[in-house]
């Protein structure tokens, strides 16, 4: 099956490339945007039936792996 | 003294810091990634470079490579283990250092020599280097040191910071701060003080060709402390 992650900084630590981009919107004239934060998306293909088994496996490659969690956050959809 | 340069792909630091070290008398070995085994060594080093293409963080799948488990088992056991730039976000990734370098503040790659201060030299990094002050070379986009405020209490109280970016006179405030690390923190060690750190290359400073020799005391120093 197929699992879906989304990694994003936490709350609180600097978005260098999400600010370049709100100011990018910002002078496209979308002047309404006052944040835009960054994430990494992650499409995981599990031979696993079991959902979750599958979920708890990708868990563990969440803070093993695939998010630093001195900064980043992980959600599982 | 023996030493080893560990080699990952993408490593392009790695031939100047064999060419440094067996300068001031190291008899060093180069080792790939996708070995297990370490050859007896005094010394590892992680050299700079962009390892697996920076692809997911800087450093974090060169932190899951196969050698790395060796190198984490060297440090346990008190051995000398020094991470250069990308071989510094190496040591944060597999959890030897605290913290993390993240992207640079302003975005933008930087290549240029800088000042650091030396925060404390009861170690063996930096114990008989007389200078305050050593011109170092950086060039890094993710050299942007953070941590939590929580970690950095611990780090300072355990005089944990080895350098700090700063001008020629020491000062090390934000004025002097090219990236937008942490309490301007250019390298850091361990607890027990035997892994150091740091994004400045002490390899790339070793004859007046490059600009400067300050890297040659830190290197002369280390293997006449060892």
């Amino acid at each position: 099956m197929k699992v879906k992650v989304i990694v994003t900084l936490k709350n609180g630590v600097l978005d260098p490339q999400g600010k370049a981009i709100q100011q990018t919107l910002n002078g496209m004239t979308f002047d309404n945007v006052s944040e835009v934060r960054q994430g990494k998306y992650f499409d995981i293909e599990v031979n696993e039936s079991d959902e979750s088994k599958a979920k708890s496996q990708v868990e563990e490659m969440c803070k093993k792996l695939l998010a630093n969690l001195v900064i980043e956050d992980y959600k599982i959809l | 003294m023996k030493s080893s340069v560990i080699i990952f792909p993408g490593s392009n630091c790695d031939r100047d810091m064999d060419v440094a070290l067996k300068k001031f008398g190291f008899e060093n070995q180069m080792v790939w990634h996708n070995d297990t085994n370490i050859p007896k060594s005094d010394l590892i080093v992680l050299p700079g470079g962009f390892s697996y293409g920076d692809y997911l963080r800087c450093g974090s799948i060169a932190g899951k490579s196969r050698i790395i488990k060796s190198v984490i088992d060297f440090a346990n056991s008190g051995g000398l283990v020094l991470g250069i730039c990308n071989g510094f976000q190496i040591l944060t990734e597999t959890g030897l250092l605290p913290g993390i370098l993240q992207q640079n503040k302003y975005l933008n790659f930087i290549c240029k020599n800088v000042f650091v201060k030396i925060k404390n030299k009861e170690n063996k990094y930096f114990k008989n280097i007389k200078k305050e002050v050593l011109e170092l070379h950086i060039a890094h986009n993710e050299g942007n040191y953070f941590c939590s405020n929580d970690e950095l209490k611990s780090i300072e109280d355990n005089g944990q910071i080895a350098v700090t970016y700063c001008d020629d006179k020491g000062n090390d405030n934000e004025n002097n701060n090219p990236n937008g690390a942490i309490q301007n923190i250019a390298g850091i060690f361990n607890k027990d003080k035997n892994i150091l750190g740091m994004m400045p290359h002490p390899e790339r400073m070793i004859d007046p060709f490059l600009s400067g020799e300050d890297g040659s005391l830190f290197f002369e120093n280390l293997i006449g402390s060892m």
